[in-house]
């Protein structure tokens, strides 16, 4: 039945593809394609809530696809609270794309493939056998490819295009292999026969790696990553929102789906294979953003960031799966889940935010913002939560998730393991950088692009954006405080999953009084998020009323003191760069091969003093470059195919014969 | 009438450490003073300045924007709540079940985040300056933070503040390995927090290396009061803090009496009294790193907890 | 267990702890300082191993200990480097963080490997051992990571001072090893600072890439 309306809801995505074509003519056509795509995802994201919440599952069977396999199509308890997940991004989008999507200059190119997109997503959500999932990941795949490439006029476009649709090739090779290894040599390709016969274990060792390239590569794990930051930038902000927030959530449901669910139980040392590369991605994907001065660029590497967060969890759900702790499992795994919802919702509300500045000022560069605090006061506020969720601020719900990861890693002395026991305190400390960094990388955005003084004419007469698009972004603010204050309710929802999955769940949330979040023991831990957020208001209101009550509220304007030397130019003041420049010297220096030369004029002279900053990609330089390389002179030698002579064509084309036969014969 | 007792008890807390807060600055700078044979300023000056403060009128740059105005009130509510969690003279605090450490030392983190704006808002270079040494600073502090609350939340069981108290009370641990390594982390990490030489100077305002001071250029008046006063609670948080964890003789326990609470202040009164003293002597005796020594000097606080942690897994017995 | 055993982990501790801070000083005054304190720490350890294993001659090891290493050996190398005119920072190969980031590899290297290895032992001299590994491989580290030579002495020196922990550890090591020992460590204390004085003579350095550059190598 939930099935069946899901369905129906995407179909009616699908339809919205071809009258768009015709929708994107007319002026009013934007707004009223994504209103229906607004209201097929709000209906989507009920049939998943009350899958989720009601504990229904149901299952169906379309007579689409390979002959004798048919479409498999399922709402368990984690294809549901993934379609909360995606159709919520979805709709928020879509909400803030009814004001945003006005601006586009080629709605021709967006329109159609936005709510093909939107399908792909669900569609690989709600499909229970390897043809339909791989063939709506593909779908998934290049519909956002195609939304990539709207603005192709733009060479950094073309080759964020080229890039992405290779690493997305490359990643669906590698779901392909690994769904070629389950469904074994009786290709059984539906979910539930996969289910029930357990790979062996070297076999088991395969999927694992083929899964962790192929999902990590969609998702963003370093060293996989290098699309990510230039195609989320390319797209419209609010597909930005969508490929960040959501389509990386989807990377994340294929990996719990191949892992967690199909390929049998876990090794130990799986877990410490996705720990260690969830680690290293998010202290990576944080520094590059630190150093990044392109403010979407920035925050594709933010969530390249958070979703090496994530596989922390996983890695630990994993880890402890393989020793039986089933109740740690459980917390690892809600604590990821939470964290994937969480980053949906404030990575969307930072896309908006971005998009309205893009449209606001004309600019993506931080360097040439400033002061926006004042010309855009919503969407400033808006941001500024979201800045502060990202950077796990208690109360919001950042902190939330990043409590229970650290909760959960608190629990693992227990693991036999010796390469656990060493590794997982290192983890734990390498996610405790990478919060602290990201921190300061949202520091950074914030006050570069909203505080001080604007550093150009456009960031002075900027604007502040319609309805629709504040609308969007005030309510998953919104959402971000209520999240954070009621996590218990959170995990409530997400515990159906971890019972499928694991076997295993966390005490009732819900029936521990005054509504505070224990996640395993009461004398082990716990967290009130209303209760903290409700002092913090109180004791800043007692200040506020006594001090005005009691002393002095007089305020007076003046120029800035700054030492008795204001300068009225807004070069003076800090910017994106400068910022970055301590953390750039402690970190930079071994893992950017960060170089500073400054060259100082000789006394007397009026040149001014030039600083040039070097920084090199490690991992471009030796990952792809060299792989580049190698290609392009095969690709060279084997140019001289192109110009043999017939005869030479012939011998080639028999003894591809003879090799053929002699296998068969073998 | 437990309820009745409990609520009392939070209550006194959270008024005590707001009362205590300025007097612990002031007696650190009499000590220091002292020390270098002036006469030094009288040990209630920080409550003369903060009066006088909060009476004056608030002058703020024309462009500042409403974040400037509002920052001093969130640092401070923060802080506060901060402190008020922190065991002083009795565990099991009434709301001591609604922060952990972690959620405690996050709260402090938040206060840093918004007063980090607040350095960036009125678009000077002595404000960016802060904020970004500030931020290279917390980068590392906070990791070394939390390392060392994993060191202890491993030894005690739980993240809990009034239950590590009452667990390091109980004496079921002897001397630990970690909790040495523990204690020198937190320590280094307390000076780098509450920006103490030799990581920062709190005593100049004009000074081009200062982290603190330069984020809080612009404020003036109440402003001015609201933040000075939150410094002084985080000063006195870190302080009882260590005094909680690893010297918890004194503390009353869960189901105490008057004469255990009355006993309990003057145990933490004679903590303070030794940790403002020793802080003053260090503080002495040692000079103002370089701003990018002091990465090498919290690395050096990070690694230790981080050791401390990894003998913890290791074995039990560390 | 109790207190005995807390106390023999203490100081043990201690000495990973002060070769941390070795690692982490980059004049040659305070690495002789915190050279002073490692010695000091690791008399007191032998002589609290010799209090618990009742072992009378392990006293006699500590004051040695506390006689050559504690005093008189970082009083000369003091008086040496005064001579030799080097107050001046000793450069490290690596910066101080990555050699910490490599030190806290090592420990947790040493620790798996002793905890492992000697499953069946008794636990405090299993978990002195690898305390005493420790500090062999961040002495080794030292040497590994200074450009100094006189750096590099310290951290030869550290390394002995983990050879002895060990040894007092395991139960048992007889005085005249020690005796010979500790000649052994004088012996070439002397002969190292004749070479050191005649190197400087020569070459008007103790830079070891100097003395790499004129050996004839090219790099």
């Amino acid at each position: 039945m939930g099935v069946t309306f899901a369905l129906a809801g995407i179909a009616v995505l699908l339809g919205l593809a071809l009258p768009a074509i015709a929708l994107a003519r007319v002026k009013t056509g934007t707004p009223i394609l994504y209103g229906i795509a607004l209201l097929a995802s709000l209906g989507l994201l009920a049939a998943g809530a009350i899958s989720l919440l009601g504990g229904v599952e149901s299952e169906t069977v379309l007579p689409l696809g390979l002959p004798w396999v048919g479409a498999h199509f399922r709402i368990d308890a984690l294809s549901a609270a993934f379609l909360v997940i995606v159709n919520l991004g979805a709709a928020g989008a879509s909400l803030y794309a009814i004001g945003y999507g006005s601006h586009e200059h080629w709605p021709a190119r967006v329109l159609p493939f936005y709510p093909a997109f939107l399908a792909g997503m669900n569609l690989v959500v709600l499909s229970a056998d390897a043809f339909s999932f791989l063939l709506s990941w593909e779908f998934m795949s290049l519909a956002s490819w195609a939304l990539v490439m709207a603005h192709h006029r733009d060479p950094e476009n073309r080759r964020a295009g080229y890039v992405y649709i290779l690493m997305a090739s490359f990643g669906t090779l590698a779901l392909l292999l690994a769904f070629g290894l389950l469904a074994g040599p009786d290709g059984h390709y539906d979910f539930a026969t996969m289910r029930a016969m357990s790979p062996a274990p070297l076999l088991a060792t395969f999927v694992l790696v083929l899964t962790l390239i192929g999902t990590g590569s969609k998702a963003g794990l370093v060293p996989l990553h290098v699309w990510l930051p230039l195609a989320h930038p390319a797209a419209p902000s609010h597909i930005s929102a969508l490929m960040s927030g959501v389509m990386t959530k989807v990377a994340v449901y294929a990996f719990i789906r191949i892992v967690f669910d199909l390929s049998g139980p876990p090794d130990w040392w799986w877990g410490l294979a996705v720990l260690a590369a969830g680690a290293g991605t998010a202290v990576m994907g944080v520094l590059y953003a630190l150093f990044e001065n392109d403010l979407k660029r920035v925050f594709a590497y933010s969530t390249i960031e958070n979703v090496g967060i994530i596989f922390v969890g996983l890695g630990l759900a994993l880890a402890f799966e393989a020793n039986n702790f089933g109740a740690a499992a459980a917390l690892a795994l809600s604590a990821a889940l939470f964290h994937a919802f969480n980053h949906m919702l404030f990575k969307s509300v930072l896309f908006f935010g971005a998009g309205a500045v893009l449209n606001a000022t004309g600019e993506r560069n931080m360097e040439r913002m400033g002061g926006l605090i004042h010309r855009m006061p919503g969407t400033a506020f808006a941001v500024l939560t979201a800045c502060a969720a990202i950077s796990a601020l208690p109360p919001l719900n950042g902190f939330a998730s990043e409590w229970m990861i650290f909760q959960a890693i608190l629990l693992s002395p227990e693991l036999p393991q010796w390469g656990l026991k060493v590794l997982v305190p290192a983890g734990g400390a390498l996610l405790a950088l990478a919060a602290a960094l990201a921190a300061a990388c949202f520091i950074r955005v914030f006050g570069v692009c909203f505080l001080g003084r604007p550093r150009t004419p456009a960031a002075g007469a900027a604007k502040e954006t319609d309805v629709f698009s504040r609308a969007a972004m005030f309510a998953f603010a919104g959402l971000c405080l209520i999240a954070g204050i009621l996590p218990g309710l959170a995990v409530d929802a997400i515990s159906p999953v971890t019972q499928l999955l694991l076997s295993a769940r966390l005490p009732i949330q819900a029936a521990i009084p005054s509504l505070t979040f224990v996640p395993i023991a009461a004398e082990r831990s716990s967290y009130n998020g209303l209760l903290v957020f409700l002092f913090i208001a109180a004791s800043a209101s007692i200040a506020a009323f006594g001090i005005h009550l009691l002393a002095s509220k007089a305020i007076r304007r003046g120029p800035a003191w700054d030492c008795g030397f204001p300068n009225a130019a807004p070069i003076t003041q800090y910017s994106a760069g400068s910022f970055a420049q301590p953390i750039r010297r402690v970190f930079g220096t071994l893992l950017f091969r960060a170089r500073e030369r400054v060259t100082m004029p000789p006394p007397g002279s009026m040149v001014p003093a030039r600083i040039d900053v070097e920084m090199r990609d490690l991992v471009w330089d030796y990952v792809y470059a060299p792989i580049a390389g190698i290609v392009g002179t095969i690709a060279e030698r084997m140019n001289v195919l192109q110009f043999l002579t017939i005869r030479r064509y012939l011998t080639f084309v028999f003894l591809a014969l003879v090799l053929l036969l002699v296998v068969v014969a073998i | 009438m437990s309820a009745i007792r409990d609520l009392a008890v939070q209550g006194m807390q959270m008024a005590l450490v707001l009362l205590l807060a300025p007097l612990l600055t002031g007696f650190v700078r009499k000590v220091k003073a002292r020390l270098l044979r002036r006469q030094g300023p009288p040990l209630i000056q920080p409550y003369r300045d903060l009066l006088r403060l909060l009476h004056k009128e608030a002058v703020v740059a024309v462009n500042a924007s409403w974040l400037f105005r509002a920052v001093p009130y969130l640092v401070f509510a923060a802080t506060w709540v901060a402190a008020a969690l922190v065991p002083t003279f009795a565990t099991g605090l009434l709301f001591s079940w609604s922060a952990d450490l972690i959620a405690i030392v996050a709260l402090l983190g938040s206060a840093r985040f918004f007063l980090a704006l607040a350095g960036m808002d009125i678009g000077t270079s002595f404000g960016g300056i802060g904020s970004s040494r500030e931020a290279m600073i917390a980068s590392l502090a906070e990791p070394a933070m939390m390392m060392v609350i994993f060191s202890l939340a491993l030894i005690a069981g739980s993240t809990q503040l009034s239950a590590i108290a009452a667990y390091m009370l109980s004496l079921q641990e002897g001397l630990r390995v970690t909790l040495g390594l523990a204690l020198i982390a937190l320590v280094m990490v307390a000076i780098a927090e509450n920006a103490r030489i030799p990581v920062d100077n709190p005593a100049t305002h004009l000074e081009l290396t200062m982290v603190h001071e330069a984020m809080v250029l612009e404020y003036s008046g109440r402003h001015l009061a609201l933040i000075e006063l939150a410094a002084s609670l985080k000063l006195l948080l870190y302080v009882s803090l260590i005094g909680c964890l690893f010297v918890p003789w004194g503390l009353a326990p869960v189901e105490g009496t008057v004469p255990d609470y009355i006993f309990g202040i003057l145990a933490y009164a004679a903590k303070l009294f030794a940790g403002g003293l020793a802080l003053g002597i260090f503080e002495i005796s040692i000079a103002k790193m370089r701003v990018f020594r002091v990465p090498a000097f919290l690395g050096a606080a990070l690694m230790l907890g981080l050791l401390g942690a990894l003998l913890r897994f290791v074995s039990g017995s560390f | 267990m109790g207190l005995a055993f807390d106390i023999a982990h203490m100081l043990a501790g201690g000495l990973v702890l002060v070769s941390f801070m070795m690692i982490y000083q980059d004049r040659l005054p305070a690495l002789i300082n915190t050279f002073t304190l490692q010695a000091i720490l690791l008399s007191a350890s032998v002589a609290w191993q010799a209090n618990l294993q009742s072992a009378p001659e392990l006293y006699v090891t500590a004051m040695i200990a506390l006689l050559f290493k504690g005093m008189i050996i970082p009083i000369s190398l003091r008086r040496m480097i005064v001579r030799l005119g080097i107050h001046r920072e000793i450069e490290n190969v690596v910066g101080i963080g990555v050699t910490m980031l490599f030190g806290m590899g090592l420990v947790a290297l040493s620790m798996v490997v002793m905890l492992r290895v000697t499953a069946m032992a008794d636990p405090l001299a299993r978990e002195d051992l690898a305390f005493a590994l420790s500090v062999i491989l961040l002495g080794l580290l030292m040497m590994v990571t200074r450009r100094n030579a006189v750096g590099q002495v310290i951290g030869f020196m550290s390394l002995e001072n983990g050879l002895i922990l060990a040894a007092t550890g395991a139960k048992g090591m007889p005085l005249v090893v020690e005796i010979s020992v500790a000649f052994s460590v004088l012996i070439a204390f002397i002969v190292i600072g004749i070479f050191l004085f005649r190197i400087r003579e020569r070459f008007d350095t103790v830079d070891v890439r100097a003395l790499d550059r004129f050996r004839g190598d090219r790099r």
